[in-house]
């Protein structure tokens, strides 16, 4: 909102600096945006009168022109070509310093002297005009400006500053110049008045019987008409239309425009119909029914209760109808184009009412529909400041509205259920306990007093406010003690520090997230952000089906399904460095993705216990993007990351392919990927695979189409895959003890085995094996080396192993030594149908 | 060699023979065939060693003692050269060894924590040194827990302080990608009985269209106490604390009036301005101060909503801009880049 400090000044004598004035505003809520003087650096600028205009050698975007500006002829170059002789312009002469600091110096141009510049309403700040010179008039003419005369004397212009407020929500008090005043008056303990609008000359008697008839009360519980007579249809007063256009409206006609005055001035919008337009002399104030349609001011069609936000939603639209019941406006927020104000427009019914906030608010939410006045309504205007603001309008329009001007005696005032004043017991006790503050009752009541909140004391410390009906934001003892805190200023309130009868923690879960994120930094991985809104389609490209969850009101259709793996936003990422000529890479995340809801846990979520909507999952996922990375970077980097959180139970599962039930991983590469699945018996949740425990991720490749799919180029680059929910890996893992194992003191024995094993046999399944066989003496088992090829039959590959035995003890003898060896081979010949390679 | 077993100057010239011959020895393994010729078995010091036997005790005594004590100073000169050319041979090895320590090929690769994370770490961390826990919640949210929990009702204007992105669940417009931190507040006001002392970092979305200062997807920090006896004292303490605290001891805080339906009485909270330390820059708006978040006193209608009696607990809340931070802190100057994982980006801080 923008204020002028002059309207501010016929509330209460505001005097000093404007930035005191604003700082002043800033920390009573009422935030200054911005301070812009207007009207300063004009000090300087006269009034002159071209007396020729002459051609300069050599150049055809600049003339001479000869002014007069009260002395001797002077003589000034410009470039603008919208003026003639005898026009009388602007002229800055030398030394002037016009806004923004720009001094006017003596100037030679083509070897023509330039003794100052003529200047366009842009270059005064006094229009938005740039294309040419400002002209004043033409000489001669009666009531025209003398040359030589000051600027701001010819056009009296008085220097002013303009505050811009952004004025909260619950403020609709101060959405006007009279709040704003009543606050900063409060605060600087300076009296403050709105002075009492004049009865206006009334007719001796009412010349229209006018009907107003209110159906539905709790849409509008208050109305007034008046009606106007003998009204010309005319310019507004000068100080009238500078005030709007200061305040960033524009001057229309004086009806308008009093209107417009009224509700910037006084917070109350009204609107005036031309009575002679309204059918049936009168109106009637109704729920629209639904499909009813309103040709609004702005020449739009609007169709009435319709669509519902919510099915329980009051789809009640509030409008104004003729006397016939034909509805020409949409109450409280925008009037109808049949009884819009004209220009022989003589009577006028003035409507100044009350209207339901959240009626208003439902309505231009519906309608997608707002006007200056739908926004006060929708926030409170004051019930019982109808008949001020409608005086008011009434005293601006008599001063151009003509010699017949006239006000009916009679005021229609329909009455329904009026929010009243509140009346509020509030605690002194309370208000310090609130604040931390010191307070007394005399401090308290003097606050509140300021801002017309009536106060009585019952008693020490008990104190009954009367909450003015322009506050409906208070209405409670907080409310009351918001305004309390404001008015002594939130920075003379003391600080201390609560002690926290806790000690602060991270849960083991956050602090373990930690870990995986600095275990995986270290293993080479960036750390991204990638949306969690993806393209619809993206799913499907990634292999991974349907997209899932949808955004009903998206901002852009690129971000309109929430994703149920990390996988494409991530395979994106890559994509967006690729185009980059950024190549090799690994990217980690950590991130929540959304499983659609079943119907049951939706209802369950609505029951506001806790349950969530959806059963988000916080995912780990990393692409092994590097030189040389493809599915066993993956997985080599899963055992580092199960090694560092202590996790030694889950298995590869990797789908045999073909029929087997077991299908590969969306998105990954068929035959280079394997699920993570979590051994135990105690696990509750999540999807059991295999029978043998709960699925907690996956890890492999990507699937070369779908990097293609993603323009990522596959010939390339094998891109690595894991991705871990963490809440099973960090809330349900089971863990290694942390106890220390003792190291045996004596020395050890190596046996190296290499096993030719069919290739459907893991690696992990033989080395587990070996450690039953070992048992406890077996120190370590590490594989060492995988070979395929000649001399071995085909589908078999030789898995070789080193064992490491010792105990804790004694020195293991040869004998033992090779008992254990003996047993290792048996073990694995018979669990694997292996054979011990020679 | 007549003379092997003669006299002293005899000695002396095989001492000197010897070592000069030594002192010509250029390698090791010269070295190693000189040492057997001059003190092997059929070198001319063991021939006369061994043909002492023939003389008579007395002689043999004086004589063996004379050639021991050729043969030590002969090893004694073998043993200096060898240690010499040991040297020698070890520099040379080394020095053929040498390597340019910038030629390195195989960096290990260090992956970078995100910088808008690290920062959500930084407050994390503040906060916990305050005595407070981090409590997190879901992001896809109901209406209730979003909105009509703290404070605002369908319809409520307030609700268009906040440009929310509905999905297509449930009745239209009840399913929300949660606008803010705060129906975590709610979520643990029903989990646990007060006092709670908790911040609550965490994704958010709603739909802005992107600027430099803002992005569709955000993260946020919201904090929440309540306790017995908790005053707007303790909160503007506690944000003045942290405020020095993350952003340094010449940082401090500012509280003005605001408007939050699940605050009362409200405030935003400035922060001096980080870039001209408060003297006013083009940053600031020349005030010296920028915004960071705000927060009020929990309102009483908003510890109704979860069963508490505002009249034996009362608390406050506040909340801000994980990114805003990490922008401030790092001079980011568009926020945009932050959701496009450009690599050359993220491998920086």
């Amino acid at each position: 909102m923008l204020v002028p400090l002059s309207w501010l000044r016929d509330f209460a004598p505001f005097e000093g600096d404007p930035k005191f004035l604003a700082e002043t505003l800033d920390d009573l809520g009422l935030v200054v945006e911005g301070v812009k003087h207007v009207g300063e650096g004009l000090e300087d600028v006269v009034v002159a009168r071209v007396l020729e205009i002459n051609a300069i050698a050599g150049a055809d975007k600049i003339r001479q022109v000869m002014v007069d500006a009260g002395g001797e002829a002077l003589s000034v170059v410009c470039g603008a070509w919208n003026f003639a002789v005898d026009d009388l312009v602007p002229l800055a002469p030398v030394g002037a310093v016009l806004p923004g600091n720009f001094a006017i110096a003596r100037r030679k141009m083509k070897g023509v002297t330039s003794n100052g510049m003529l200047c366009s309403g842009r270059e005064l700040e006094l229009t938005e005009d740039h294309d040419g010179i400002l002209v004043l008039g033409k000489a001669g003419e009666s009531g025209a400006p003398v040359p030589g005369e000051r600027l701001v004397d010819a056009l009296g212009i008085v220097p002013d500053v303009v505050f811009d407020i952004a004025v909260e929500a619950n403020r609709p008090d101060a959405w006007c110049m009279a709040g704003v005043a009543r606050d900063l008056a409060a605060r600087l303990r300076l009296p403050f008045t709105i002075a009492v609008p004049p009865e206006p000359v009334h007719n001796e008697s009412a010349t229209e019987a006018v009907s107003i008839a209110v159906v539905d009360d709790d849409l509008c519980p208050r109305f007034t008409a008046r009606v106007l007579t003998g009204i010309e249809v005319t310019a507004s007063p000068d100080w009238v239309a500078r005030r709007l256009t200061l305040a960033g409206m524009r001057p229309i006609n004086n009806v308008v425009d009093a209107s417009n005055y009224v509700m910037l001035e006084l917070g109350q919008p009204t609107h005036p119909y031309d009575l002679d337009q309204v059918a049936g002399h009168g109106l009637r104030i109704r729920a629209a029914r639904p499909g009813e349609t309103v040709t609004t001011l702005d020449g739009m069609e609007r169709r009435m209760g319709e669509r519902a936000i919510v099915p329980s939603d009051d789809r009640r639209d509030c409008v104004i109808c003729d006397g016939n019941d034909v509805a020409i406006g949409i109450g409280g927020v925008m009037g109808g184009e049949s009884s819009e104000i004209s220009a022989t427009t003589t009577r006028v019914l003035l409507e100044a009412a009350y209207f339901t906030p959240m009626a208003i608010a439902r309505t231009t939410k519906r309608l997608g529909i707002r006007s200056e006045a739908s926004a006060r309504f929708e926030r409170g205007c004051d019930p019982e400041g109808i008949d001020r603001a409608a005086l008011r309008l009434c005293q601006i329009l008599s001063l151009t509205a003509g010699p017949q001007f006239r006000v009916d005696p009679e005021t229609i005032d329909v009455r329904g259920p009026v929010p009243k004043a509140t009346n509020v017991r509030v605690r002194t006790a309370r208000v310090n306990a609130m604040l931390g503050s010191d307070l007394d009752d005399g401090a308290v009541t003097g606050y509140l007093e300021r801002i017309e909140f009536r106060c009585q004391v019952a008693g020490p410390g008990q104190i009954d406010v009367t909450v003015p009906t322009f506050r409906p934001d208070t209405s409670r003892e907080i409310d009351v003690i918001e305004e309390v805190a404001r008015h002594h200023s939130y920075s003379a309130l003391p600080r201390r520090r609560p002690a926290a009868p806790q000690v602060g923690h991270l849960t083991p879960y956050q602090k373990e997230r930690r870990l995986v994120r600095s275990v995986v930094a270290g293993l080479g991985a960036h750390e991204a952000w990638t949306p969690a809104l993806l393209a619809p389609g993206d799913h499907g490209r990634a292999g991974m089906g349907d997209d899932g969850v949808k955004v009903a009101n998206p901002l852009t259709p690129d971000e309109s399904v929430l994703r149920r793996s990390i996988l494409p936003g991530m395979v994106k990422a890559l994509a967006f460095n690729a185009a980059r000529r950024q190549d090799d890479m690994r990217l980690f995340e950590i991130g929540h993705v959304f499983p659609p809801p079943d119907e049951e846990r939706i209802k369950r979520a609505f029951a506001r216990t806790g349950e969530t909507v959806i059963d988000e999952r916080e995912m780990l996922a990393v692409a092994f993007a590097g030189p040389g990375d493809d599915a066993r970077t993956a997985a080599g980097a899963w055992m580092a990351l199960a090694e560092a959180i202590g996790v030694d139970d889950v298995d590869f599962i990797q789908s045999s392919g073909g029929d087997s039930g077991d299908s590969v991983p969306g998105g990954l590469h068929p035959s280079r990927a394997a699920r993570l699945v979590m051994g135990g018996s105690d696990q509750k949740q999540g999807e059991a695979w295999a029978g043998r425990g709960t699925m907690i991720g996956v890890v492999g490749e990507v699937d070369p189409g779908v990097l293609a799919a993603f323009e990522v180029d596959a010939e390339r680059q094998r891109v690595g895959w894991l991705e871990v929910d963490l809440d099973f890996l960090l809330n349900t893992a089971h863990r290694r003890q942390e106890v220390v194992t003792a190291v045996s003191r004596f020395p050890s024995s190596d046996v190296d085995l290499a096993f030719v094993v069919d290739d459907a046999i893991t690696a992990a399944d033989v080395a587990k094996t070996l450690r039953g066989a070992g048992g406890e003496l077996l120190e370590a088992v590490t594989p060492f080396d995988v070979y395929r090829g000649s001399g071995l039959p085909v589908g078999t590959r030789s898995l070789a192993f080193r064992l490491r035995f010792c105990a804790l003890d004694h020195t293991l003898t040869d004998a033992e030594v090779g008992e254990l060896r003996r047993c290792c081979i048996e073990a694995v010949e018979q669990a694997h149908h292996a054979q011990l390679r020679a | 060699m007549s003379g092997a077993t003669g006299d002293d100057s005899n000695d002396a010239v095989l001492v000197a023979e010897a070592t000069a011959r030594v002192a010509g020895a250029a390698s090791l393994d010269d070295l190693s065939a000189l040492e057997s010729e001059l003190l092997g078995k059929k070198s001319t010091l063991a021939v006369a060693q061994r043909s002492l036997a023939a003389l008579s005790l007395e002689a043999k005594r004086e004589a063996g003692q004379r050639l021991q004590a050729v043969r030590k100073q002969i090893e004694a000169i073998v043993a200096e050269r060898r240690a010499m050319l040991e040297e020698v041979a070890r520099a040379e090895r080394l020095a053929a060894d040498r390597l340019d320590l910038t030629e390195v090929r195989d960096v290990p690769w260090r992956g970078h924590l995100h910088l808008v994370q690290r920062t959500r770490d930084e407050l994390e961390d503040v906060f916990v040194g305050m005595g407070f826990a981090v409590a997190e919640g879901p992001e896809v949210e109901t209406d209730w827990y979003n909105f009509e929990a703290l404070n605002m009702p369908p319809a409520h204007p307030a609700r268009g302080m906040w440009d929310t992105l509905y999905l297509d669940l449930g009745e239209p417009e009840t399913v929300v990608l949660r606008t803010h931190t705060s129906p975590v507040q709610i979520r643990l006001m029903q989990a646990k009985f007060p006092p709670i002392y908790a911040v609550m970092p965490g994704r958010c979305y709603r739909r802005d269209t992107p600027d430099a200062r803002h992005i569709p997807t955000f993260n946020q920090i919201e904090g929440l106490v309540i306790d017995r006896g908790i005053s707007f004292a303790d909160m503007a303490g506690t944000i003045e604390a942290f405020t020095t605290a993350y952003f340094g001891p010449d940082i401090h805080s500012r509280l003005r009036p605001s408007y939050f339906p699940f605050t009362e009485p409200s405030a935003e909270f400035e922060v001096t301005c980080t870039i001209c330390g408060g003297d006013g820059c083009r940053t600031c708006s020349h005030t010296g101060w920028i915004e960071l978040g705000g927060c009020g006193m929990v309102d009483p209608a908003v510890l109704a909503a979860v069963g508490l009696d505002d009249e034996m607990w009362s608390g406050f809340a506040f909340g801000f801009g994980i990114d805003r931070c990490a922008q401030m802190r790092h001079e980011i100057p568009d926020m945009r880049v932050l959701l496009e994982n450009d690599v050359r980006l993220l491998r920086q801080i």
